[in-house]
């Protein structure tokens, strides 16, 4: 579980002048964002814009192109699952099956309670150990739902 | 002074997927308990990742391992006198003993999972910095001499000969020129970057900092997919310390010629692994893949001469630097030359890093190395060289591992990913994944793949329903050849490779008849 700060103009203009002077500094920027408050609200999109002196149609663009980047709040714990072949050769689409069944969510949803976000992630480099996800950022290999409860710390 | 017993606990991402932090916090624990004077280096792992974790421990007989290690073994083990090598139910004896291991022939992995991957000392005396020193010996055509002697080719995928691209940009004339490694390794079944960033991030270091002297390249730029935040950590530690021994910075190891790195990270697109998006990404836009020419090596990053090359084929140089292009081109097969890291996965037995010559047949690492399934049930299909890499039958299994045999089988080797499934895969399923993920992944700029993807999903779901089967199987052909012919990339233009090779290995998975009740004209 992670905690993000509440959108806040004046922490993001402090981000953005932080790695405003690196080469092609888009994406660090957005990354830094996203680690401070959880995903790039559309507020965030101007003042980008305005630093590097692009559009805020190029800024839009690359928040919009990129899976990673999120316009919206995740829930408290976010949950990637490889959906990829390796994990496919070990029964990871079942698996997804009865963990979005269980949580009652599709790809890129959260939990009704705001709880959890499932994303969808191709490949975590896990190839020997699938089903694999990250967990809140952390690696967990042979995946099962009772695995996934324990991570989550819920008891259904 | 009591005697400090070293424990090895790997960090691999893989090993702290199946608990390998548990396991050393829980070693730290008992050893305080029972007054056991330790020191737990946390170093990478070796490659045998159905081992993971793996414990080794320096006895005076060398180093003994143990595993797979979960926390609540590590009771038993202490009980066990393990730290003085005791017999114990996981003791695996010596690694480098370990059949699976000592059968390879380690070059660009000689020093993942023994050393601790941060300290540059550890590095040098395991063979470390001996293919800078060697390279400051050399005027840049001097490089790139050995670089063509070795016969490298590119590990990204490609097999493009790696000198021809080190060469153009040493001649390119420019103010400014760049080094970029492509570290985004996105192909399933492929972990092999990973491993070497998190285990031994010097070898990179040091691959890129001699392309930067052979090139005249002043800065180098490592593109990390966020899917590896291990990864990140590990090369951001690792650069720390070679900027601060004099490796990298305004006079690399005092030879008045600057060079330095920096590491960035992805966003989580497939298609940025692609050198021009990744260009496209690293500039800070959306990662759409730009036309060729002009090819990177004469306008790549920022418009500037651009080197870029994969993880693999930048930690390959030291080793080639050091021994000599020739020493490397001894090893392999035809026009490949030297090792392929080798990554087994899916559903198999013992998988992970297999480096080797190139030549040894699919067969022998299924069977021999992966010791057949995870599920024990008979092995069916293995995909060969990712997502945009062809399902391959038992008849096929023979073919080596070698860029133009598999191209022969309409296979290609891709980034050295094997994934096997067993008797329970439904290829026309695995068909319809293929152009999921392509429309899924596709940046959209060329239409054969952005447009083809999506009608491919939809095409193949028919054929799986049973309508028209016959002549919807047909278009998924004309599709594929379409694609195939009409992209821009590689994305849309192997995608067809797994479809195909699907369609003509297995095609019993291809329901060729028709539910009279669902039917509904072919589109």
């Amino acid at each position: 579980m992670t905690a993000y700060e509440p959108w806040n103009a004046e922490r993001a203009s402090q981000i953005i002048a932080e790695h405003a002077a690196l080469e092609g500094a888009t994406l660090p920027i957005m990354h830094a964002m996203q680690e401070a408050f959880g995903h790039v609200p559309d507020a965030a999109v101007p003042m980008i814009a305005d630093a590097l002196n692009l559009s805020r149609a190029e800024i839009h663009g690359c928040l919009t192109f990129y899976h990673d980047f999120r316009r919206q709040p995740a829930g408290r714990h976010v949950v990637k699952l490889c959906r990829a072949e390796a994990c496919q050769s070990v029964g990871a689409d079942a698996l997804h099956a009865d963990i979005k069944r269980e949580l009652n969510v599709d790809w890129h949803e959260t939990t009704a309670d705001g709880e959890v976000t499932i994303e969808p992630v191709f490949c975590l480099g896990l190839c020997t150990c699938g089903p694999a996800a990250l967990i809140d950022g952390k690696p967990v290999g042979a995946l099962d739902v009772g695995k996934l409860r324990a991570a989550l710390g819920r008891s259904h | 002074m009591a005697d400090v017993t070293k424990i090895y606990v790997p960090r691999d991402m893989a090993a702290l997927a199946m608990g390998a932090d548990d396991v050393a916090a829980k070693i730290e624990t008992v050893a305080e308990k029972s007054g056991a004077a330790i020191e737990i280096v946390r170093n990478g792992s070796r490659g045998l990742l159905w081992l993971e974790p793996m414990v080794e421990v320096e006895t005076g007989e060398g180093r003994i391992a143990y595993g797979p290690v979960a926390a609540s073994d590590v009771e038993s083990l202490f009980a066990s006198d393990f730290l003085k090598g005791g017999a114990h139910k996981l003791r695996l004896g010596k690694p480098e003993e370990i059949p699976w291991l000592a059968k390879q022939q380690r070059l660009t992995f000689a020093r993942c999972g023994i050393i601790d991957p941060f300290s540059l000392d550890d590095y040098r005396a395991y063979g470390g910095m001996a293919g800078l020193d060697k390279a400051l010996t050399l005027d840049a055509p001097g490089i790139v001499d050995e670089v063509k002697a070795s016969g490298l080719r590119g590990r990204g995928g490609a097999g493009f000969p790696a000198w021809i691209k080190w060469d153009t940009v040493r001649k390119a004339e420019a103010d400014r020129k760049y080094v970029v490694c492509n570290a985004d390794e996105g192909d399933s079944g492929t972990f092999a970057d990973r491993m070497l960033m998190e285990g031994d991030p010097f070898t990179l270091i040091e691959g890129m900092t001699i392309a930067g002297l052979a090139t005249g390249a002043t800065k180098g730029y490592i593109y990390l997919r966020s899917e590896y935040p291990q990864a990140f950590e590990a090369l951001n530690r690792a650069l720390v310390v070679a900027r601060r021994r004099g490796v990298l910075g305004a006079s690399v190891m005092n030879s008045g010629k600057p060079f330095d790195i920096e590491v960035r990270l992805g966003a989580g697109a497939y298609i940025c692994g692609e050198e021009t998006s990744l260009l496209e990404s690293l500039e800070g836009k959306r990662g759409v893949v730009r036309a060729k020419p002009p090819i990177p090596a004469l306008k790549g990053l920022f418009g500037k001469p651009t080197l870029v090359n994969n993880v693999m084929s930048f930690a390959a140089i030291p080793w080639i630097l050091s021994h000599g292009g020739k020493a490397y081109a001894d090893y392999g097969m035809g026009r490949s030359l030297g090792t392929l890291p080798i990554q087994l996965a899916g559903n198999v037995k013992r998988g992970g890093l297999i480096e080797l010559a190139f030549g040894i047949s699919l067969r022998e690492v299924i069977e021999e190395f992966g010791g057949g399934t995870w599920s024990g049930r008979p092995v069916r299909a293995a995909q060969v060289g990712g997502p945009l890499g062809a399902y391959f039958p038992d008849k096929l299994f023979d073919t080596p591992l070698d860029y133009e045999a598999f191209a022969a089988k309409k296979g290609l080797l891709g980034h050295g990913g094997i994934v096997v499934f067993d008797d329970t895969v439904d290829l026309a399923k695995q068909a319809r994944f293929a152009f999921e993920f392509c429309a899924a992944e596709s940046c959209g700029k060329c239409t054969p793949c952005r447009i083809g993807a999506t009608r491919g999903v939809e095409t193949m779901d028919r054929v799986i329903s049973g309508v028209q089967p016959e002549k919807n199987l047909g278009l998924v052909r004309d599709l594929c050849e379409i694609m195939t012919d009409g992209s821009l990339c590689a994305m849309g233009g192997l995608t067809p490779v797994p479809v195909m090779s699907a369609i003509d290995n297995f095609p019993e998975d291809f329901n060729t008849r028709a539910r009279p009740s669902v039917a509904i004209a072919a589109e």
